[in-house]
């Protein structure tokens, strides 16, 4: 579904993604872990056109992502949970979840029961500022507004962070409940070892480079990945 | 001072006021999409001055006002365009400078166009019609402004808080990569902005000159300066702020030009900004935080 071919992105000079190849197939869970500062917010950032990469290419469904605009890649059925979830702080949680159908003109009363299905504490705070949401709610609202939008495929940028170990379960089992319902999924984590769990295929981003790459189980069994990912000793 | 002549005062003050919450709004709706004080503002209600004088040269007035108020929206809108957009992701100060710069291009090109004298403003027949209510008659204009500034202002709340272009403001002011994250685009939502700006300048500026008759290059600067300090007063970004502080410049001024300190009418505007700027620098109804995130 997602192909990314030898993708290269420059800040200012400074190569953050040095020529990155990876693939995400339909229906499946994609994970990019590794360190802070290894480009994995940036390589997200890139698919969605908020920053331009300076190379390479990015083909959804054939079509070519590169130098089209953020909107126009929102379009075609893609859709990020930024970084710090970015939730609309002085939008009610329903505005928010709102705005992240945007594009759409259908009814979007179905849409918002299915959401408040996933997520019922925001059902219960559908009409508090999303400013005054604890973290984990705001993650599950940022989840929630992604969403709305219809995605063919979701990508999450460090969701668990910050969040109380039983939030981050919470958050997981959500997101295999949404990939049951047949979306997509690529997502960044530090927490490598529940990311790892869940997804059927995995990268290891080292300072701009993939430096290894396997399905969810050989990374978790890999030493070198638990060594220096999940905390284990060698 | 008769009752009956306090009462007068007072409606011609609101009305003034009126007409600089008008442009006030401009101020405030731009700086809250973009950061950016439209130096320019108050030339484009210069500008529309003669557009009107143009306009009404030619045309009936129910047709010269439109023509008028769409021309407006179209100079706002090119501005941002041409000056602004190219600036996107330049540093603020930048921005800044090249707002000013269209303010000093717009006076020059006016007095280029139609000289330094200044120009007739056309009489638009039914807003010059005296009414007598009570005691206090005045021509038909200074009834209408308030009452048309409270309705504007009234419908662009529910623009805002209601319609979808309006939450598209709301997300871009507030975080530009979220909002296109939604699908929303950045540039047509600023344009949009800009445009609902100027078209209230133009509305502010017809009934401000109908009640001065006359317009020349410079006519849109103190009132223009007046304007923004009534926005900082109330708080920048916040629209009813960017009201109450036009209807209290605007009661201000009179009372002190009633009271026969018309010398220092000017020097209130300046000296209500810096008490504020003392004691509240957030304005009426500021956000404590005014940096993008
Ligand atoms: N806006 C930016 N300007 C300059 N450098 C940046 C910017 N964003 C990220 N970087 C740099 O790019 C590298 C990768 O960052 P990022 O993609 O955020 O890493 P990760 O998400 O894996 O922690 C880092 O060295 C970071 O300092
Ligand atoms: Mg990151």
């Amino acid at each position: 579904m997602l192909t990314i071919k030898d993708l290269r992105v420059n800040y200012g000079g400074i190569e953050a993604v040095k020529g990155i190849s990876f693939t995400v197939p339909d229906k499946s869970i994609v994970t990019l872990i590794g360190a802070n500062g290894a480009g994995k917010s940036t390589t997200l950032r890139s698919i969605t056109g908020l920053v331009k990469a300076s190379g390479g290419s990015i083909q959804f469904d054939g079509t070519e992502l590169l130098g089209l605009e953020t909107p126009e890649i929102v379009t075609r059925g893609i859709t990020l949970v930024p970084e710090g979830r970015r939730v609309f702080p002085d939008m009610t949680v329903i505005e928010n979840i709102r705005i992240g159908a945007y594009l759409r003109k259908d009814d979007l009363e179905p849409d918002i029961e299915w959401v408040y299905s996933l997520f019922p504490r925001l059902k219960e705070r559908s009409w508090q500022l999303a400013g005054t949401l604890s973290g984990g709610e705001q993650q599950m609202l940022a989840v929630a507004r992604a969403l709305m939008s219809h995605p063919r495929l979701l990508m999450m940028d460090e969701p668990s962070l910050g969040l109380a170990p039983l939030i981050v379960q919470d958050i997981f089992s959500i997101i295999q409940e949404i990939n049951k319902q047949g979306v997509t999924i690529l997502l960044i984590e530090q927490n490598a070892n529940m990311a790892l769990r869940i997804a059927d295929q995995g990268y290891v981003l080292e300072t701009g480079r993939i430096s290894l790459s396997g399905t969810g189980k050989e990374l978790l069994a890999d030493e070198s990945v638990k060594a220096a990912y999940l905390g284990k000793k060698k | 001072m008769s009752f009956t002549t306090f009462l007068q005062q007072c409606l011609t003050g609101i009305s003034l006021g009126g007409a600089y919450a008008l442009i006030a709004i401009g101020y405030t709706l731009v700086y809250g999409i973009l950061r950016l004080i439209n130096f320019a503002h108050g030339d484009i209600f210069m500008m529309a001055g003669y557009f009107m004088i143009f306009a009404m040269a030619s045309l009936p007035w129910f047709l010269a006002i439109p023509v008028t108020l769409l021309v407006t929206v179209l100079l706002g809108v090119s501005i941002e365009r041409v000056a602004y957009r190219p600036l996107r992701s330049a540093p603020r100060m930048s921005v800044m400078i090249s707002a000013i710069g269209v303010s000093y291009l717009l006076q020059n090109l006016a007095t280029y166009l139609f000289t330094a004298l200044p120009k007739g403003y056309p009489e638009i027949p039914f807003l010059k019609r005296i009414f007598q209510i009570g005691g206090l008659s005045a021509s038909f204009v200074t009834f209408l402004t308030p009452v048309l500034t409270l309705v504007l202002v009234y419908l662009l709340i529910l623009l805002i808080n209601h319609t979808k272009i309006g939450m598209a403001m709301r997300a871009v002011s507030k975080d530009y990569e979220t909002a296109s994250l939604m699908g929303i685009k950045i540039n047509k939502t600023i344009s949009f902005t800009f445009a609902v700006g100027s078209l209230l300048a133009g509305i502010g500026s017809i009934l401000y000159f109908t009640d001065r008759m006359t317009v020349f290059p410079f006519s849109g600067s103190l009132p223009g300066l007046k304007c923004f300090v009534a926005a900082v007063f109330g708080g920048i970004g916040s629209i009813p702020g960017a009201v109450i502080g036009g209807f209290i410049l605007g009661l201000g001024e009179t009372a002190l030009v009633a009271m026969g300190q018309s010398t220092f009418s000017d020097a209130f505007t300046f000296i209500l900004l810096i008490v504020m700027l003392l004691i509240r620098p957030t304005g009426l109804f500021g956000e404590k935080t005014t940096d993008k995130v």
